[in-house]
Order: C-alpha cells, then sequence, then structure tokens
C-alpha cells in the first residue's frame, strides 16, 4: 500500500460502519421505547443515591440485567425477569454492568424492602453474610455516643454492634439505601415489549 | 424479510466489498518476499541482525544464529544508516518523555491492581478512606492502564519508529510533547476525580467528559508528528506498521468523542454504545499500536524480513473490518437488540482471519531462527507477546459464543482474559520494544543486563499464576452461578483460593515493574559502566 488516502479513508468507513451497526441504529430502534406504566421515576433523593452507587463503584462487583431463564436460573435466584429496554427508560448513565462478583441488584428492593437491612449491610456485609467479600462503606457512617433527634440509627446484630454509642447512617448512605429500595422492576410487561 | 435473511445478506455483501478493497490494493496477495517487507531496511542490511538491547555476547550470538553460522560478507550501505541515526536523534527526544510517563504509570498502576485484588480477599482491609474502597482503586488502575500506561508506551513507541519507517526526520515532535502534557494533566485531573467518586458512571469512560475534551485535544497534537512526517517521507512505500499507527491514531478521538458526547445518549442504547467504545478502544486502539510495534521490531532484530507480508494486508483490513463490530460480546444476555447481540458474535468469531494472518506471518519469520529468542531481550518479549495476541483472541472467539459466554461472562475469567489481552500481548511488546529503543535514545547500552533477566522471569512467572489461576476460578465461579441448586454465595467462596493465588501471580509482576523501572530510571540517568560505541551502528563484530 502506497497512498495514505486510501489508508484513512479506507479507516473511516470501516469505523462509520462499525458506528452505524451498535450504535446508531440502535439508537433509532430503541429512541421510541416508552417506559413501562408501573415504572416510577427517580426521586431527588433516590437519584442522589444512585450517584453515590456510581461513586463507591457498586457496577463493578453487581450487574443490573438479569438473564432469561431460557438462559441462566436468574429468576430461581430471585433477581427477577428478564428485563425489556423500557426497564432503563429513567437510567442516566446505564448501569447494566458486567461482573457479578455479587448477585445481580436489578429487584433488590424487592427481594430485601428493609431499609435497616441495608443499611446494616451497607455498613458491615459479614453482619448479615458471614463469608461475604463485599467491602464494608463505614465512611457513609458515623459513630455517636447517642443519637440525635433525626438520626437514623443502624440496628446492627450484637456482634457488629460498637460497645459503645451508636452508629448513624449519613445522608449519603440513606440515599444509597433508598436507591437500592426502588430497584424494583417485578411489576408484569406486555408480550409485546418483550419481542425484540 | 426476516431479520436472519437482512443480517446475513448485509453480511455477505460487507464481506464480499470488504475482499474487493482488498483486492484494490494489492493483487499479488500470497506472494513470498514481497517487496514492501524490505521498507524497514537499508541496502544490504537483511542478514545483519539490530539489536540495541543485547549485550554485546549477546548479540553476537544473534547474529551467528541468524546468518546459521555462515559469514556474511555483504555490507550494508553506510550512508543510510548514518541517515538513520540522524532520524532517531530527531525523535529521541519526545520519545524518551512519553517512555518516562509510560514508566510512571505502570508501577502506579500496579500498586493500584495488586490493592485491589489483595481486597477481594481481604474484604476488612482499608475500608475507612473513600478512594481505596474497591470500586474506586480498581476503577483508577483501569484507567491508569487504560489511559496512562498503554497508550504513553504506544505513543512513545510509535513517535520513534515514524522517522525510520518513513525514512526522514521527524516533524512536530514538539506538539506531541506538549500534546502529553495536556494527556497527563487531563489524566491526573480525572484521577482526582475518580478517587474523590467524581465519575462518568461508565466503564472504560469514567474519566468526566469536560476532562475528556482534553484527553482527545492532546491525542490529537500526538497525531499530528504522524500528518507532518507523512508530509516529508522518502520511503515509496507504506510499511504495514504505518498502516495500523496511522488508522488508530485516527481512531481514538472519533470513539472518544462519539462515546463522551454529553447528552446524546440513552437507557439501553448507551450500554451499546459504550461497549462498542469499550472493545473499540482495545480493538482498534491498543491492538493495532501493538502490532504495529510487532512488524517493525520482529523482523528488524532478526534482519528479516515480514515472510508472507502481503497477507498482513488482509489481516489488517480483516481486523479494521470486524473488529469494530464486536462490542456487543460484551452484552449477550442482556436487554439490547438481539440482531446486534448476533452480529456481534458472527464477527468474533471472523476475526479468526485477521488473528490467523498475523500468527501466519509472525510463525513463518520465526522459522528456523527460534534459538535467537533467548539471546535478544527483545524478541523474548516481543515474541511472547505475539504468541499471546493469538491466545488471548482465539480464546475471546470462543468466550463470544453463547454457550460459553453463559458460563463465563459476569465472572473473573472475563478479567483473565482481559489481562491476556491487554498484559501477556500489549504490556509485554511495549517492554520489548523499549528495550530496543531506550539504547538508541540515550546512546548508552543497559547498565545492568542481568535485571531484564529478572524482569522478564518474574513477570512471566508471575503472569502465569494470575492468568491460570483467574481462569480455573473463573469457569469455577460461572458453573456454580448457573446452578440454580447451589446458593449464590457457592459462587464467591468457590473463587476465593484463586483470588488469593491472583494476589501472589500480581505481587511478582509488581516486583518485575519495580526492576524494570528501576533499571529503566538508571539508564535514563546513564549509570553503570560505559558501554557504548558498538551500539551506535549495530555491527557487533566491531570494535
Ligand atoms: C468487591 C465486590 C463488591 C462491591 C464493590 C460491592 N458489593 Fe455488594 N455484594 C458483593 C457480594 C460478594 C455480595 C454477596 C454477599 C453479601 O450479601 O454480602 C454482595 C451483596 C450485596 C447486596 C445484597 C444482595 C442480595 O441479593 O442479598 C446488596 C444490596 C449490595 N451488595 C449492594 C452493594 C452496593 C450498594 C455497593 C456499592 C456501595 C456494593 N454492593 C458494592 C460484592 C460487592
Ligand atoms: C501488576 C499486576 C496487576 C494486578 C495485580 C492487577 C489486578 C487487577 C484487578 C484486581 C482488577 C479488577 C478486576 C475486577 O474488577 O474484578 C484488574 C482489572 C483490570 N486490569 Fe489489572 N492488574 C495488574 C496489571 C495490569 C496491567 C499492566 C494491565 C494492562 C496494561 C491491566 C489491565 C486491566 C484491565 C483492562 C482491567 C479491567 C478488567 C475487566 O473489567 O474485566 N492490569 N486488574
Ligand atoms: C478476536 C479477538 C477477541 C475477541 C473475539 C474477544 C472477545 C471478548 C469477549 C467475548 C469478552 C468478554 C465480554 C464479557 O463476557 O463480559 C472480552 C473481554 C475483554 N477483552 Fe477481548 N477479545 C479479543 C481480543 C482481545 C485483545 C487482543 C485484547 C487486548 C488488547 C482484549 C481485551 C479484553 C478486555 C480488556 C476485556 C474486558 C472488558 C471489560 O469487561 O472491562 N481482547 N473479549
Amino acid at each position: 500500500m502506497e497512498n495514505e488516502f486510501k489508508l484513512i479513508s479506507g479507516a473511516l468507513v470501516t469505523l462509520a460502519v462499525s458506528a452505524s451497526a451498535l450504535v446508531v441504529l440502535p439508537y433509532f430502534q430503541l429512541q421510541s421505547v416508552q417506559p413501562p406504566q408501573k415504572l416510577k421515576d427517580y426521586s431527588p433523593e433516590e437519584a442522589r443515591g444512585r450517584q453515590q452507587y456510581i461513586s463507591e463503584g457498586c457496577v463493578y462487583c453487581h450487574s443490573q440485567q438479569p438473564r432469561d431463564a431460557s438462559q441462566a436460573p436468574d429468576a430461581k435466584r430471585g433477581w427477577g425477569r428478564a428485563p425489556v429496554p423500557g426497564d432503563y427508560y429513567y437510567d442516566k448513565p446505564h448501569l447494566l454492568g458486567t461482573m457479578r462478583t455479587g448477585p445481580d441488584l436489578f429487584n433488590i428492593g424487592a427481594r430485601q424492602p428493609s431499609i435497616d437491612w441495608q443499611l446494616g449491610h451497607l455498613y458491615q456485609p459479614r453482619a448479615y453474610t458471614p463469608n461475604s467479600i463485599m467491602p464494608g462503606f463505614p465512611y457513609l457512617f458515623e459513630l455517636k455516643a447517642q443519637a440525635a433527634a433525626g438520626d437514623k440509627v443502624v440496628t446492627l446484630p450484637p456482634a457488629f454492634a460498637p460497645a459503645k454509642g451508636v452508629i448513624v447512617a449519613k445522608p449519603e448512605a440513606i440515599a444509597l439505601a433508598k436507591y437500592l429500595l426502588s430497584l424494583d422492576h417485578t411489576y408484569p410487561i406486555p408480550d409485546a415489549a418483550q419481542a425484540k | 424479510m426476516d431479520t436472519v435473511t437482512i443480517l446475513l445478506s448485509s453480511f455477505i455483501l460487507s464481506v464480499t466489498g470488504l475482499l474487493v478493497f482488498i483486492w484494490s490494493l494489492r493483487r499479488k496477495l500470497f506472494e513470498r518476499n514481497a517487496k514492501g517487507a524490505r521498507a524497514i531496511f537499508a541496502a544490504g542490511e537483511i542478514g545483519h541482525i539490530e539489536d540495541p538491547g543485547a549485550t554485546r555476547a549477546g548479540a553476537q550470538a544473534l547474529q551467528r544464529v541468524v546468518a546459521h553460522g555462515g559469514a556474511d560478507h555483504t555490507q550494508p550501505d553506510q550512508g543510510a544508516l548514518h541517515a538513520r541515526l540522524e532520524a532517531d536523534r530527531t525523535s529521541a527526544q519526545p520519545a524518551f518523555i512519553f517512555l518516562c510517563c509510560a514508566v510512571v504509570w505502570l508501577v502506579l498502576a500496579s500498586f493500584a491492581g495488586l490493592t485491589s485484588s489483595l481486597k477481594l480477599h481481604n474484604p476488612d482491609w482499608l475500608t475507612n478512606t473513600p478512594w481505596l474502597t474497591f470500586g474506586r482503586i480498581r476503577t483508577l488502575h483501569l484507567n491508569v492502564v487504560a489511559y496512562g500506561w498503554a497508550p504513553m508506551a504506544s505513543f512513545g513507541i510509535a513517535i520513534w519508529m515514524l522517522p525510520r519507517l518513513l525514512k526522514t526526520k521527524l516533524a512536530g515532535g514538539r506538539y506531541a510533547m506538549l500534546g502529553a502534557v495536556l494527556w497527563n494533566a487531563a489524566l491526573i485531573a480525572g484521577l482526582v476525580c475518580i478517587g474523590n467518586g467524581i465519575n462518568d458512571g461508565m466503564e472504560w469512560l469514567e474519566i468526566p467528559w469536560q476532562l475528556g475534551l482534553l484527553i482527545v485535544a492532546g491525542g490529537a497534537m500526538i497525531g499530528l508528528p504522524l500528518i507532518l512526517t507523512l508530509h516529508r517521507r522518502t520511503e515509496k512505500h507504506l510499511y504495514v506498521s504505518i498502516w495500523y499507527m496511522g488508522a488508530a491514531l485516527f481512531w481514538f478521538p472519533i470513539l472518544f468523542v462519539v462515546a463522551k458526547f454529553p447528552g446524546l445518549h440513552f437507557g439501553v442504547e448507551q450500554a451499546t454504545m459504550n461497549w462498542w467504545f469499550g472493545h473499540n478502544v482495545l480493538g482498534l486502539f491498543y491492538t493495532p499500536m501493538a502490532l504495529a510495534t510487532t512488524y517493525y521490531f520482529l523482523p528488524k532484530v532478526l534482519g528479516r524480513p515480514i515472510q508472507s507480508y502481503n497477507l498482513s494486508l488482509l489481516g489488517f483490513w480483516a481486523l479494521a473490518f470486524f473488529y469494530g463490530q464486536v462490542g456487543g460480546h460484551h452484552l449477550i444476555g442482556g436487554p439490547v437488540p438481539e440482531w446486534m447481540v448476533t452480529l456481534s458474535i458472527v464477527q468474533s468469531v471472523m476475526m479468526i482471519v485477521p488473528v490467523l494472518a498475523f500468527t501466519t506471518n509472525q510463525l513463518l519469520t520465526l522459522r528456523g531462527v527460534l534459538a535467537a529468542i533467548p539471546h535478544s531481550p527483545t524478541l523474548r518479549f516481543i515474541a511472547l507477546g505475539g504468541l499471546m495476541y493469538t491466545l488471548s483472541s482465539i480464546q475471546g472467539s470462543f468466550e463470544a459464543l453463547r454457550s460459553i459466554n453463559t458460563i463465563t461472562h459476569f465472572t473473573h475469567f472475563t478479567v483473565a482474559h482481559a489481562h491476556l489481552g491487554l498484559y501477556g500481548f500489549v504490556t509485554m511488546v511495549m517492554f520489548g520494544a523499549i528495550y530496543f529503543v531506550m539504547p538508541r535514545i540515550m546512546a548508552w547500552e543497559w547498565p545492568y543486563p542481568r535485571l531484564i533477566e529478572w524482569h522478564f522471569w518474574l513477570v512471566v512467572v508471575g503472569f502465569a499464576i494470575y492468568f491460570v489461576g483467574l481462569t480455573i476460578g473463573g469457569i469455577l465461579q460461572g458453573l456454580a452461578m448457573v446452578d440454580a441448586t447451589r446458593p449464590f454465595m457457592d459462587s464467591v467462596t468457590v473463587t476465593l483460593p484463586y483470588l488469593e493465588a491472583r494476589s501472589v501471580g500480581g505481587t511478582l509482576m509488581t516486583a518485575g515493574h519495580l526492576v524494570f523501572a528501576f533499571h529503566f530510571a538508571a539508564m535514563a540517568l546513564r549509570y553503570g559502566p560505559k558501554r557504548t560505541g558498538s551500539v551506535i551502528l549495530g555491527n557487533p563484530f566491531a570494535a
């Protein structure tokens, strides 16, 4: 090859083909997707919690895309039905994830609806699942001698509770837990939406 | 018409188009001893090794292997060699700056990687410091290797190869250095953001887009010398390394701008874009940069042109075409359009074509001279790296198949594959090239040749432990996960010994990188016994 213009134009054409296949076509195909009726937008607090989820990098251990029953037993683990594009209508940025060091969280709000459990688990996962390799996030909590009015005290199993004082959740932790509780996509979807 | 028919016919149509295009560039595709392959040699230089990274004894042994014991009486054109020395001088300073940055990033990345690895089996270690939480330190590791070490090393080597490939002086080196400053400044700011929990939330695209703009601007400036130097080239033939580098330097900014465009992407579409970018930055940036490097140094060290050179034309265009469309294999089983995933799987398998083209070239070029490998640091690293390219890609093609991906997708198996590609292939090739280039840049031999051995064996043994461990761990994890009768926690506990093995391997790799960084610093400061002389012109038998 002796001609740099052929090289560069050829390279641009192949890239254009690639972008049309994986970006432009999906863009037009998915543009008209509507949210399922039962799906609610995130509240401001949940949206802040979602931001916290991004900050702490939960996505590197948790996916949000249960697989179809024909492929894997995700539904049997309580992770939920296979999602449709509409389920992600309010998700910006997407948090599908490609790793399952921990379980899928697309329906964690339905599976663990207790905010006390969520906060305690974020503070110290091993208090609830002995062999867990999830890190705790103690910096999202405060150790206080006494809870003040309006403080959210974390109830921990006795072996993990501090000897003195109480563990109080910071607003970041509460927002994160509320976001987790909002992850509930168990509503049924019409068959048509399932078709891809 | 149904989707399958449309897909199939557009696939056949585009592959035919591709073949016609390749044919229009070169008709004698399978001719041996193509003239183009000789473009990197001076007249009469074939049969003469060039290996500034080897010791004198090593270079002599290398020359003997290559000449098969027989003496070679042709003499390279001295004028051309001197012109090349002049050309090398013009690229020395910019290349040096890039390589120094690369080495610093490599060391930082190693510690970040090792910390992440240790945290996975010691989850209560260092949990009080936000920037050290797994999710952040792992992301710092990824961004330091992906935007620090790998591109800085690639750019440094590319800029150094440019004047040699085009047989002229480097033009626009200053822009490249300015670009390096911009790029690194933006990267540092991006890392500070990630450490503080500010990021754009997508894998491989965490650096905030405002800083991403600076990286693109820096990248464009780094690409400028390519255009300026092409302009004044005296070599008519564009050698295969130029195709890969040239295309990659055009591809990267486009990928990054499309991916980072604020407000454009939404929901599931954003996920398809995310992985379009994700695998393209691997396949259309790091991979071509490292292939360009391999295609230059392998034949150059051996003094032996690439055998079956024209096959690389097929390899290049097939890579350019197929690689761009494989991104969907990161979303198999996800809520994305089914046809897109299928397309990506097909193209992932088609990738076997360019991979085999490269492998054939590499094996034919090394045929009969395998005994040369131990004598040359550059050959050692690059031959191994090239082999890892073949292995990681073949592995990738299988990993993209639905049946296998169902097991491996969400597991540490993917991480093992990721390191086989970016570490086993890209990083090894860059090590080899740096061992060749630095003595030329500094006009100084490597001060402590033993350290090269240490570096090599530490990273090879370390990486073997890393890769084998995680591969087994990942498969066991995946099997546990798809078995509905086993609780999820089985898939966690079963990986623990392998995660620990990874930390052992990672420690050895980090130690190897420290040895390398120390040696690099010693070289940069011209430490050690004064041994210059023969390296300059590269005749190992000259006084
Ligand atoms: C190092 C990987 C890792 C990181 C990072 C991580 N997790 Fe986990 N997570 C796990 C593992 C392993 C489990 C399963 C064991 C357990 O329940 O603790 C888990 C379980 C969970 C569960 C319970 C799931 C269930 O089905 O019961 C929730 C909720 C959760 N994680 C939320 C988070 C959030 C929120 C973050 C980020 C702030 C996060 N995780 C970060 C690994 C991780
Ligand atoms: C020094 C030894 C190294 C160690 C111990 C190490 C360790 C790690 C760890 C623990 C992760 C996180 C995996 C996860 O999310 O579960 C990771 C990810 C990654 N590392 Fe390394 N690493 C090392 C060197 C490198 C180098 C030199 C490169 C490339 C040039 C590299 C490229 C990557 C990539 C691309 C990922 C992301 C993988 C993925 O998301 O699947 N690593 N590494
Ligand atoms: C023909 C060639 C290749 C094919 C078909 C291929 C295929 C794949 C597949 C199927 C995955 C797994 C996606 C998942 O299940 O989540 C993957 C991940 C990955 N591959 Fe490759 N691969 C190839 C070559 C390479 C090369 C040469 C490199 C390095 C330069 C590389 C680097 C990576 C990385 C870093 C990841 C992890 C991405 C992430 O999750 O962050 N691959 N590849």
